[in-house]
């Protein structure tokens, strides 16, 4: 099983590092760091602090996505908390105090995180696809929180909730922290507890799971539930890094990012087997890229093409036939005596054994 | 009958998957106007060959020839076009269309606009009405029964114009009745000179339709002769290699006494379920086992699963040992300790992608909660366990269960159960699909695990297998219970027939 | 058990024949039904709002949608889904925009906006059935590379002054209460032609098929490789068309045009009657899908409230949709 998880983070790995050396070579600054009253400063760094709710996004993506759906709402799920959030904070006589800022958060957390349910209970009670149940929230969800802050784009003057996003910790920006913590801890609960295997198993058969004696109903709703959360503190970051609340931008796209960046990771569309480790990667790549392509000097508008092209290339690398060509060009250029039987074209080793074990 | 070309001729045909030689130099001949069975084991190569005859798998070495051209097939159209055609035994059919849309797809009759529906319609009428079928065209498919159904794709081959119909493993989800009339479909289109390739392991079947057959083993070909040439036994060998006296290792289970003093593991009271079954009234007493027997659509798949909490029923009640119970979900099932082993291995058992390990932990992790994870110590201690026990093979713990054969999974699945300690088992079909060989190890398992006292419900089609290993018989029909009765030695397959055609005649 | 159905010619059985035959049917019914109910909605609480030229604009004002609904249609019967369809048409719009400031004649530029349009719809069509690239992904790779791409064009809008363009939607046929535009029959006229192909070609066959069991579809020798392509194409090619119209309607090329309009479309598809999951729908059924949309739009405008509760109402009326769809499904599987 090793082996498998070894080559199937092989690509994105190198995804990375080939993005990593290409931007190394064309400005050497790009590595380097610098250190200031303590604290660092530098390309890489800006990586660290800007990918932070990418990742937590990513994260309950990853989750979701491995029981057979998806979360399209996370998005508007930023704009909520940090529509609530900055709404508390502005109405509040206090605004730098940390109970404001503690209350603030958690009720826009909370608020997500209900969302969230709301998402799990239509999915893993009603039966509804998760595309359009979570689509339902992506076109409504703007629409709530721009009701939350009465239509306007609320802006708020505080230092602590500045901080989160802002400030530095330890000499590493604290929203790298937010991001290594929710890494730490998703990664700890779905290996150490079984929440991992069992999220698998229903998502790779939902039917069985269910028969097996596993909660396949709660477990799903839940992990909705985790994404809507992971979503609200996402968007607190987002929201504490501008220092207001933008219905209509917070979040925007970050779903589709969120998705590519788990599919970059090796974790399939389909469900079933995912990777906490190649989702983080998979969001390094995305952060670095448009790091690289802002470096460039391309308008970020054009960002989207380059995203398109590392999709393009990725998923091509994951296909089967591309990897049939491969391995027949290999074979070509290193002809072994007798030669090997080829595979038959039309199904696979996959589909063929899967034949064989329906036939058996 | 015919001297002249042959409708089909396979030579020194070989086909290889990574690490599997699905079929080594094996010839076939296929004759217009019969109808020829092909047998032998899972994973002997019978799929295999008919996906190569059908244009889906391209062939390593060897030569298809048809009607005496030589052919070679780039896919499922070619083959088409070559006048083969396949039902195979998921009714490759399209469920949201129409029964004449599916007749016709892809050869409907067009006009100056276009698709001229209502000619095509006649034309599906046409073809439906040749193999006695006066149903609707306009019909959704989905609106038929199985039987029907895959008489509509026979309809879809006649429509176009096949002189080759490979039939895959058709009458496995038909009862009697649907048999006998898919049998007199075959015939007709026998004598109007179609070649009819017969796949099945139904043993009594081919005795009843075929004209000669042909037994693969391993890969290779045993050998091609005429029915009636071979006994029972020595058709049975042929495909087995070895003789069968396993079997009847296990002995009449009949001759065990149960001891029915005390509360059954489990009693259900007219439980019943609105369109799915009647009330039926069942006990299972401790180290008993209780076999459900009964035609398709009798209701015994429906009984399993309500009792097992799959579905919810409406009518009725269940007592465990003494007290009532509602099971309303397989979760609560498996807090009482009772399992359940659905028919449907591959959508229902298996999580294919996870290991042999993972899978056969499910059940005791599911029981225990996501919390608390079982650790690797007891679960490498399942696992060996029963890998030896049941004698799986590949007999590796990280082998992806999806890869196995179909009577390893299904004992890998028995695992799964057993390892959460049950005191009722409820197995539905686990021998279907299974080579001889597992059948027997299953069924002697069963015997054994009884044996220790735990209480077993027991579905199978093949009625010398329920006779086999139950000391009390239920017998189910149309969604009712209709008998029950004691196993002992007098009591034979034919008993049970005669019981269930007893209720259909009143 | 047997295999002929008795000849039974009672009012119930042939009533029930009747909607088993067009089972299929009955989405459509229910989004023609809600129509009803919020145009009648809508007399009841304007007053005014069932005019001629209201119902009139309906069609105009989204006639770009209804194209874009058709394409998509074709690409969710067959099970899958088209993300792109909205950066399609900002490009193509570009495109066209860009082409005619620097001088090259409407003759010119009309087929090339759709061929554009037709190159995005193959590269999905081909990274998702030769590359087995899901729909999802393929498609939003689609929609990064066209909506980078529109910025490429240009980053400010291009303003449209070419006259026969502009005519597409200025020119009004009709009375002054009833009117329609080319734009408005262009629409109709893709809607026909759609609803033809999938009711009476083998392709439009096909693709039902497809939806319905690709594997089956598969054996049945059915075209299946070059159908799935074929309906991105569509797709693609109609959100050229449906390009060619915004642009008409905006009177300009804007790369930030067609932004959630691919969700618009479908939701339009789908409260239309067309299952996700494929295999069931119509195109008149998304005709119906957008004319909801249509009405939705107005009577927020009506209202004087935010334009962004249109979206809100959207998705509310997506879900209950949906919902309703579920329960029914789950009804008349339950054997």
């Amino acid at each position: 099983m090793r082996r498998v998880l070894k080559n199937r983070l092989l690509w994105p790995i190198g995804a990375l590092v080939a993005l990593i050396i290409v931007n190394a070579i064309s400005r050497p600054s790009f590595l380097s760091i610098t250190v200031r009253d303590g604290e660092l400063y530098g390309s890489f760094i800006d990586i660290l602090r800007n990918s932070a709710p990418l990742m937590l996004v990513a994260l309950g993506m990853t989750l979701v996505i491995a029981t057979r759906g998806i979360d399209l709402s996370v998005g508007a799920q930023m704009a909520i908390s940090g529509a609530v959030a900055l709404t508390i904070i502005k109405g509040s006589p206090t605004p730098n105090s940390l109970s404001t800022i503690a209350v603030a958060v958690l009720a826009g957390v909370a608020l997500t995180l209900l969302f969230g349910l709301w998402n799990g209970f239509l999915v893993s009670v009603l039966g509804i696809q998760p595309i359009i149940a979570t689509l339902v929230l992506m076109l409504a969800g703007r629409g709530i929180a721009l009701l939350i802050t009465g239509g306007f784009i609320t802006t708020i003057n505080s230092t602590p909730y500045a901080f989160m996003s802002q400030g530095y910790a330890l000499g590493f920006p604290f929203a790298f922290f937010v991001s290594l913590g929710a890494i730490v801890i998703v990664s700890l609960v779905v290996r150490r507890t079984a929440l991992g295997v069992l999220t698998e198993s229903v998502g790779i058969n939902p039917t069985a799971s269910r028969l097996a004696g596993v909660r396949a109903r709660s477990i799903t709703w839940s992990l909705y539930g985790l994404s809507g959360l992971l979503a609200g503190f996402a968007g607190i970051l987002y929201s504490s890094n501008i220092m207001a609340a933008d219905a209509n931008n917070a979040g925007i796209n970050i779903e589709l990012d969120a998705i590519l960046a788990v599919v970059l990771g090796g974790t399939s569309l389909m469900g079933g087997k995912f990777t906490i480790a190649g989702t983080v990667v998979g969001v390094f790549i995305i952060q670095t890229l448009t790091s690289t392509i802002t470096f460039l000097g391309v308008p970020p508008a054009v960002t989207p093409v380059f995203k398109a092209a590392v999709v393009i290339i990725v998923c091509l690398s994951q296909s089967r036939r591309v990897r049939q060509w491969a391995r027949q060009l290999w074979q070509r250029l290193r002809p072994r005596p007798g030669g090997s039987a080829p595979t038959p074209t039309g199904s696979t080793p996959a589909s063929a054994a899967s034949t064989q074990g329906a036939v058996a | 009958m015919g001297d002249e070309v042959n409708a089909v001729e396979m030579r020194d045909i070989s086909i290889s998957f990574p690490g599997v030689l699905a079929l080594d130099g094996v010839d076939f001949t296929l004759r217009s106007g019969e109808i020829h069975s092909l047998l032998g084991e899972n994973g002997a190569g019978k799929s295999t060959l008919i996906k190569a005859l059908t244009g889906v798998y391209p062939v390593d070495a060897g030569t298809i020839s048809v009607a005496g051209q030589r052919r070679s097939f780039s896919g499922t159209a070619d083959a088409q076009d070559a006048g083969i055609a396949t039902v195979y035994q998921e009714i490759n059919l399209c469920a949201n269309l129409s029964v004449g849309e599916n007749v016709m797809l892809g050869n409907e009759v067009r006009g100056p606009f276009g698709i001229d529906w209502r000619a095509t319609r006649a034309r599906a009428s046409e073809f439906l009405r040749e193999l006695g079928l006066d149903i609707d065209p306009r019909s959704p498919l989905s609106s038929h029964s199985l039987a029907v159904q895959q008489l509509v794709a026979i309809s879809r081959a006649v429509a176009i114009d096949c002189r080759v119909l490979v039939l895959d493993e058709p009458t496995s989800s038909l009862d009697r009745g649907e048999v006998v009339q898919l049998f007199s479909v075959m015939r007709r289109l026998r004598d109007r000179g179609v070649a009819i390739l017969f796949v099945t392991h139904f043993l009594d079947q081919i005795d009843e339709i075929s004209d000669r057959l042909t037994v693969l083993r391993n890969g290779k070909l045993v050998g091609e002769f005429q029915v009636g040439e071979l006994d029972r036994a020595q058709l049975i060998s042929r495909m087995l290699g070895r003789e069968l006296a396993e079997l009847d290792v296990i002995g009449r289970s009949s001759e065990r006494t149960i001891d029915r003093s005390g509360a059954p593991v489990i009693r259900a009271l007219a439980l019943g379920k609105h369109g799915q079954i009647e009330p039926v009234d069942l006990d299972v007493y401790d180290g008993e086992v209780v076999g459900l027997a009964g035609l398709l659509g009798s209701g015994r798949t429906e009984l399993a699963r309500l009792l097992y909490g799959a579905d919810h029923a409406d009518r009725g009640s269940i007592q465990v040992r003494g007290v009532p119970t509602r099971l309303s979900s397989p979760r609560h099932s498996v807090e009482h300790r009772i399992a359940f082993s659905s028919e449907d291995r591959r959508g229902e058992g298996i999580i294919g992608d996870l290991t042999v390990a993972e899978n056969m932990v499910l059940g005791v992790q599911a029981k225990r909660g996501w919390l608390r994870r079982v650790s690797r110590a007891q679960r490498d201690e399942i696992v060996t366990g029963y890998l030896k026990q049941l004698g799986i093979r590949p007999a590796d713990p990280n082998a992806l269960i999806r890869n196995l054969s179909g009577g390893n999974q299904q004992k890998v699945l028995l695992a799964r159960w057993l390892a959460t300690a049950p005191q009722l088992l409820i197995l539905d079909e686990p021998t279907r699909g299974i080579d001889v060989g597992a059948k027997a190890e299953i069924q002697r398992l069963i015997a054994d695990l009884a044996e220790q006292g735990l209480g077993v419900v027991f579905i199978s089609a093949e009625l010398d297998e329920v006779l086999r290993v139950s000391q009390r018989i239920v017998v189910m029909r149309d969604r009712r219970k209709i008998a029950e009765l004691q196993n002992n030695e007098s009591v034979d397959v034919d008993d049970v027939v005669a019981l269930i055609a007893k209720e259909s005649a009143a | 058990m047997s295999a002929t159905t008795p000849a039974a010619t009672t009012p119930i059985s042939s009533l029930r024949k009747l909607i088993q035959r067009r089972v299929s049917w009955l989405p459509v019914g229910a989004a023609v039904l809600i129509l009803i109910l919020m145009f009648a909605a809508g007399q009841s609480y304007f007053g005014r709002f069932l005019t001629p030229r209201l119902l009139s604009s309906l069609l105009v004002d989204n006639a770009y949608l209804i194209v874009l609904a058709a394409g998509m249609t074709f690409v969710i019967l067959t099970g899958g889904i088209d993300l792109s369809v909205g950066a399609v048409m900002a490009f193509t719009g570009m495109l066209a925009a860009k082409l005619l400031s620097t001088g090259v004649p409407t003759g010119v530029v009309i087929p090339v906006m759709i061929a554009s349009g037709a190159v995005f719809g193959l590269i999905i069509g081909v990274l998702v059935n030769y590359f087995d690239v899901q729909p999802f992904i393929a498609s939003l790779a689609g929609m990064f590379l066209a909506r980078g791409l529109c910025f490429v064009v240009s980053l400010e809008a291009v303003q449209v002054k070419d006259t026969t363009v502009l005519g597409l939607q200025s020119v009004k046929l009709g009375t002054f209460e009833w009117y329609i535009t080319p734009t408005g029959i262009i629409a109709l006229l893709v809607v026909v032609v759609a609803a033809w192909v999938l009711g009476y070609t083998r392709f439009g066959r096909t693709v039902y098929a497809i939806g319905g069991n690709e594997q089956s579809a598969r054996l049945m020798g059915l075209p299946v490789a070059r159908t799935k392509v074929l309906v991105y194409v569509i797709s693609g090619v109609c959100a050229g068309v449906a390009g060619l119209l915004f642009t008409a309607y905006t009177a300009a090329g804007y790369s930030l045009n067609g932004i959630g309009t691919e969700l618009d479309t479908i939701a339009s598809v789908v409260i239309g009657g067309t299952l996700l999951a494929g295999g069931s729908g119509y195109v008149i059924g998304s005709l119906i899908g957008v004319l909801v949309y249509g009405v939705i739009k107005v009577s927020i405008t009506f209202l004087g409230a935010d334009s962004s509760w249109t979206r809100i109402t959207i998705g509310i009326l997506l879900l209950v949709f949906v919902v309703v769809q579920r329960v029914l499904v789950a009804r008349g599987s339950r054997r």
